[in-house]
């Protein structure tokens, strides 16, 4: 992507905006917000479980990242975390906690 | 403009980027934004449609759906077995008119016209678009199986669309005398809810052990493998043994046939089979609007950029849940919602001249075996430019032999219901 001409990289973003239609060039990083949609489906939006599966809202950052970390590494037991965990990566999981922290 | 002049290869320079922009010039401008048209109101749907209000609540969102309250086929199984109520499964739209601003007309899409833009719908109204969202979900095949067609499955329910087929098939199980077969006939993949059938299975014989134990289930299978097989064959050895055969593909279990006034299925190799319940879940294809609209393939299901979701057939038209042909994500309601966050959120870029987002997708699906037995599949999805793929070491079932199975077989039942409390929250709340 720094490779290309300015122009170029540009004009690819506005394609990639306008049309709908990406390259994998084009995109952006996933962002901490589309990352974090997928805990949602079982806890609940917001964080705000109403069922039998835990709430998420009201961590801090470091709580998060300590959390999916030790499940990624299998360090912490879970019936389903271990398996969501280990398809993220660092960087990925520290978004996702930077996004969690702000759910109230 | 295709996604090949887009691809690494097409795209040369400013040449043809400012042959885009002039027509990305066409779009509207704010302040009305954009019109979002969304067909379909089930997990798809509905998710795209809240989740595009959420994004930018300058986005106008038409939701074109006849229902006035949606029954989830997710625990539509616990309907069947008697643990559930249809009231439990069945959910309105009034968050989404009233906290979301959504429109909602309660009409059927009957034609789309993608280069005018415009979708028609029953009551005869004329919907503009700047995009479209599709949520069809499927259609059954009738006639896929010879003799089976819309009018014997008011005597075999194939319960394959939550509503009054599920109501069918759990009324001629409780009117079944004991000592009768329940069959069911099982299509090759692909089909909605690939677990589906299997829990099902589980919640039937779990409702004949107590209620009618000289019962039998007979489950003839056109395929040879299923989703988490060895799991629930060893929960069904556990929890109800020698109540279910199954028959898979290899063994003649594929139904070509029903004679729905003998109650009779009859399989490739002439085997026939008189039983007193039989729930036949036939071959499907994406539903009829997307494949009139001319957005699916010779095989009935819609291609799709697999980083957008929008069709390989139609520009501004995107095809999300069980229509689609999503690579490895499994046609699942956790799947389709996935999609649609995803999606809302691409278009709301779009609109608002944000780049584009790598997309991460997820798929977490519970089955109850028992009523405190429960197991899982789950995986974390991204897009190639081949297609959508499963990341490598990450999800897969649950254990097969966990240190306390007990314990873990319970977490994961009540985490089941978990799951289904938070999703149609997020849904429908
Ligand atoms: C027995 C069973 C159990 C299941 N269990 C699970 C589970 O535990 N977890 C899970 O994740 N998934 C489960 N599923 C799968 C899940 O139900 C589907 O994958 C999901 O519903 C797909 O969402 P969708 O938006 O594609 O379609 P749907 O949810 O079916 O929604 C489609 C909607 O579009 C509407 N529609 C169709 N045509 C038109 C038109 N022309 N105009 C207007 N509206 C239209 C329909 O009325 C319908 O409301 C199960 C399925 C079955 C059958």
């Amino acid at each position: 992507m720094t490779q290309l001409p300015r122009l170029a990289s540009a004009a690819l973003l506005v394609l990639a905006a306008c049309a709908g239609q990406a390259s994998a060039q084009a995109l952006a990083p996933t962002s901490g917000r589309t990352l974090a949609a997928t805990c949602t489906g079982c806890h609940g939006p917001g964080g705000h479980s109403p069922g039998e599966i835990p709430s998420i809202y009201g961590k801090t950052e470091t709580q998060i990242v300590q959390a999916l970390t030790e499940f990624r590494s299998d360090r912490r037991p879970a019936t389903m975390m271990n398996r969501h965990a280990k398809g993220f990566t660092e960087a990925e999981i520290a978004a996702i906690a930077k996004e969690v922290a702000t759910w109230r | 403009m295709s996604r090949t002049n887009l691809s690494r290869r097409g795209f040369t320079g400013s040449l043809l980027a400012a042959t885009a922009l002039s027509a990305c010039a066409v779009q509207p401008e704010a302040p009305a934004k954009a019109r979002v048209v969304v067909i379909g109101g089930g997990f798809g749907g509905t998710t795209a449609a809240k989740f595009l209000r959420l994004e930018d609540p300058g986005i106008a969102v038409t939701l074109v759906e006849p229902k006035s309250a949606f029954s989830t086929c997710p625990g539509s199984n616990y309907v069947i077995g008697g643990l559930s109520k249809m009231s439990d499964i069945t959910h309105g739209y009034a968050a989404l008119t009233g906290v979301h601003g959504v429109r909602h007309v309660r009409e059927m899409a009957v034609a789309v016209d993608p280069v005018a833009k415009t979708v028609r719908t029953s009551g005869g109204q004329t919907l503009a678009y700047d995009r479209l969202v599709m949520s069809p979900g499927i259609d059954l095949r009738w006639g896929a199986i010879a003799g089976y067609d819309e009018a014997a499955s008011a005597r075999m329910p194939h319960a394959w669309q939550a509503g009054p087929q599920t109501e069918l098939l759990r009324r001629q199980l409780e009117a079944m005398p004991d000592g009768g077969v329940v069959a069911l006939a099982i299509p090759g993949m692909p089909y909605r809810c690939p677990p589906g059938p299997y829990e099902r299975i589980s919640m039937i014989a779990n409702y004949l052990k107590t209620a009618k134990p000289r019962s039998k289930i007979l489950a003839l299978d056109a395929k040879d493998a299923f989703s988490k097989q060895p799991l629930f064959q060893d929960g069904w050895a556990a929890l109800y043994p020698g109540l279910i055969e199954w028959v898979p593909l290899g063994k003649d279990g594929k139904v070509v046939e029903v004679v729905s006034g003998e109650m009779t299925l009859v399989s490739d190799f002439g085997q026939r089979h008189k039983v007193a319940v039989a729930n036949v879940i036939p071959p499907q294809f994406a539903g009829k609007i997307a494949r009139d609209a001319g957005l699916a393939d010779q095989a009935g299901w819609c291609p799709v950029d697999p980083f957008t979701f929008e069709s390989r057939q139609a520009k501004n038209i995107h095809v999300i849940g069980d229509a689609s042909i999503a690579g490895a994500m499994p046609k699942s309601g956790f799947a389709a919602s996935s999609q649609a966050k995803f999606v809302a959120r691409a278009i709301a870029a779009a609109i608002n001249g944000r780049p584009a987002e790598a997309p991460v997708f997820a798929n977490t699906c519970y089955s109850l075996v028992g009523p405190d037995y429960g197991i899982s599949v789950a995986d974390i999805y991204r897009s190639t430019p081949q297609g959508i793929v499963a990341v490598q070491g990450a999800g897969g079932v649950s254990p097969r032999t966990p240190a306390d199975a007990a314990a873990f077989r319970h977490l994961e039942a009540m985490y089941t219901h978990g799951w289904y409390a938070s999703a149609t929250k997020e849904i429908w709340g």
